[in-house]
């Protein structure tokens, strides 16, 4: 999550920790897209379908009043998993990582949100309001569904897929455009700046005070600033030399099969019942 | 923070969705018309250099680490519009492809983040900076208050999204339906995390890059800032005494709860019923009922000092210093820019 701190954990050396940081995202996304290929049940429908349907699903969630009815749409994020063959330990951290941070935030509200009592912690003689623990639940199993969710999306469809469908929902083709490029640049970027660090740890003695640290974080951040710039450039003209006028065009080749026909209907279905027994 | 779905209600999500087209849309025919077809690579760039910084977990003095967003910096280097649109497509990225934040608060995640953020940062960069010149220390100084300003407004504005959860979204019992906290505890929550940690590491981010590229690759700095002299004569003195100038308020401000110590109240500051026991009943048996009536009439935001939600007395009182400098700061500087911009004005009326 963005803007957060964090204890501890390797904090001796800032240049190994960014370069971890940088390959753990790198190798993320790789990873994510070998299950596209998969013959699973999600990667045979058209990713307008997918998308769609994990937004509807999300909404889903998102409007249901009914704790019974989140955990049902939970479970078809799981059976759609399975289906699709992502296995279970590439889904797992994500769970565990949501849990642990929804759980923070949510923690507090089983003692603080006024409710009948269910039960009094020994020694500290906090009430669990009933209210409270279902606030929580609420919470922590909406976050959870919904992440699965778009996780699944990302894994059963190539990212440049992702992002075309996008337009069925409204998204102007121009920012579909800048965000096809963006993610390219990320991986290009994720590559530079983690070969600025890999070259200053090899010549890095002993351990790195913590304001050498933030300088060389501030010049890395600084010539990256520099190298993106030069690069956006080279990237225009390139882009103008091909005949670029500021008009997109893309290659439309998604059409619908007869997996779509037959699942848009159950979609639908499952996203009607889920809003009406939600709001009951 | 990047706000997750499930934490807001979808009527929340679609009313910030709304509130955020508008800047989008401005955004996007400002571009077209400034720069046009140059922009689409440029903000690609920049939008993938937003998301690569939150990478770079900073040590942070105290023994943390946090990351910035770069939502500070964009705004400096590519101008407010600009970077409304590259740090929501940024933004737009996190959430589908990398699961952070969610996908119905994508519009929530890009007001605070990408609207507030950028704008709160763009206005304290440009009125902090004046019309000095684009190697001037005190721009390095506007960037570090635009950095530690602009997140903490961002923070703000998410606290108080959390905050009026429960006031409008709950079940037939009563309890809430979306983030459990009201505004009393949601604040305090994020604001602490926020003025005390994630603010630092935006504030060393955004003032260490444009100190950098002031060395560096100054041509970045003034592409937003058009018509700026790029060098100018007192530089090195300027940051020099700049520097012992925030020293010093901050050595005050750790100072201020030394007046806990002292016994009685500041002499001359009584109120009503403290101003008969100083005369000890000689000439005043009751307090003026003029005093009396004019007593009630301002109830001070933070009383006495004592900041609601700090049960340290000490630490209430340098947190109500640090509230009463940056208020004095801000109008003094709103002052300076509403008086230059009058002097401007009869310029051009009176040549």
């Amino acid at each position: 999550m963005g803007g957060e701190a964090h204890h501890g954990k390797r904090r001796g050396n800032f240049i190994q920790r960014t370069i971890d940081s940088l390959a753990e995202t790198l190798e993320r996304s790789l990873y994510a897209e070998q299950f596209a290929e998969e013959r699973g049940i999600l990667q045979r429908l058209d990713p307008r379908v997918k998308l769609v349907a994990v937004l509807g699903f999300i909404i889903c969630s998102a409007a249901s009043r009914n704790l019974p009815v989140v955990g049902a749409i939970a479970l078809v994020a799981v059976v759609l998993a399975l289906l699709s063959r992502i296995p279970f330990t590439s889904l797992t951290p994500v769970w565990i990582g949501m849990f642990v941070f929804s759980g923070l935030i949510a923690g507090p509200a089983i003692f603080l949100t006024p409710g009948p009592s269910l039960a009094t912690l020994p020694w500290l003689g906090w009430h669990v309001s009933s209210y409270g623990l279902r606030s929580a639940a609420l919470l922590i199993l909406r976050s959870e569904v919904s992440i699965t969710f778009s996780v699944l999306l990302v894994m059963t469809t190539p990212w440049i897929h992702v992002m075309k469908s996008m337009r069925v929902v409204g998204v102007p083709t121009t920012v579909v455009v800048i965000l096809g490029m963006t993610y390219r640049y990320i991986f290009l970027m994720l590559q530079s700046a983690s070969d600025m660090f890999e070259a200053r740890q090899s010549r890095v003695i002993g351990k790195l005070s913590d304001s050498d640290a933030r300088r060389l974080a501030s010049a890395t951040v600084g010539v990256l600033l520099s190298k993106s710039f030069q690069l956006s450039n080279d990237v225009y003209l390139a882009m103008q030399s091909r005949g670029f006028r500021g008009e997109v065009y893309t290659l439309d080749e998604f059409r619908l099969g007869q997996n779509d026909y037959i699942a848009i209907p159950l979609i639908f279905t499952i996203f009607v019942s889920g809003i009406w027994f939600g709001l009951v | 923070m990047h706000i997750p779905d499930g934490y807001l209600s979808p009527t929340t999500c679609v009313a910030l969705y709304a509130a955020a087209t508008p800047f989008w849309y401005v955004a996007g025919t400002r571009i077209k018309k400034t720069l046009s077809m140059r922009m689409v690579p440029l903000l690609s760039v920049f939008a993938a250099f937003s998301f690569i910084i939150m990478m770079f977990n900073l040590p942070l003095p105290g023994g943390t680490t946090g990351h910035a967003t770069g939502a500070a910096l964009a705004a400096i280097v590519l101008g407010p519009w600009a970077a409304v649109i590259s740090v929501s497509i940024a933004l737009v990225i996190q959430a589908v492809f990398f699961g952070d934040g969610g996908i119905l608060a994508i519009g929530a995640n890009s007001f605070t983040m990408a609207i507030v953020g950028v704008f709160v940062a763009h206005y304290t960069y440009r009125i902090i900076a004046g019309k000095t010149a684009v190697s001037a220390s005190r721009r390095v100084v506007a960037a570090a208050f635009a950095g530690y300003l602009s997140i903490n407004a961002a923070a703000f504005v998410t606290a108080v999204l959390f905050g009026i959860q429960p006031l409008f979204f709950t079940d037939s019992n009563g309890a809430p339906l979306y983030a459990p906290y009201t505004l009393d505890i949601a604040i305090p929550a994020m604001m602490i995390g926020h003025l005390g940690i994630a603010g630092f590491a935006e504030l060393i981010v955004t003032a260490g890059v444009v100190g950098y590229l002031q060395k560096n690759d100054i041509s970045l700095l003034s592409m937003s800032d058009v018509g700026t002299p790029i060098v100018a004569g007192t530089l090195q003195s300027g940051l020099r005494s700049a520097r012992t100038l925030w020293l010093i308020i901050a050595g005050l401000l750790v100072l201020t709860p030394l007046g806990l110590i002292a016994a009685g109240t500041a002499w001359g500051e009584w109120g009503a019923t403290e101003l008969v026991a100083q005369d000890g009943g000689k000439t005043l048996t009751n307090a003026p009922t003029g005093l009396l009536q004019y007593a009630n009439v301002w109830k001070a935001p933070v009383p006495d000092y004592a900041v609601s939600f700090v049960s340290s007395e000490q630490l209430g009182y340098i947190l109500s210093g640090v509230m009463g400098v940056g208020l004095i700061i801000i109008t003094m500087l709103l002052v300076t820019y509403i008086g230059a911009r009058i002097s401007r004005r009869n310029e051009h009326t009176n040549p």
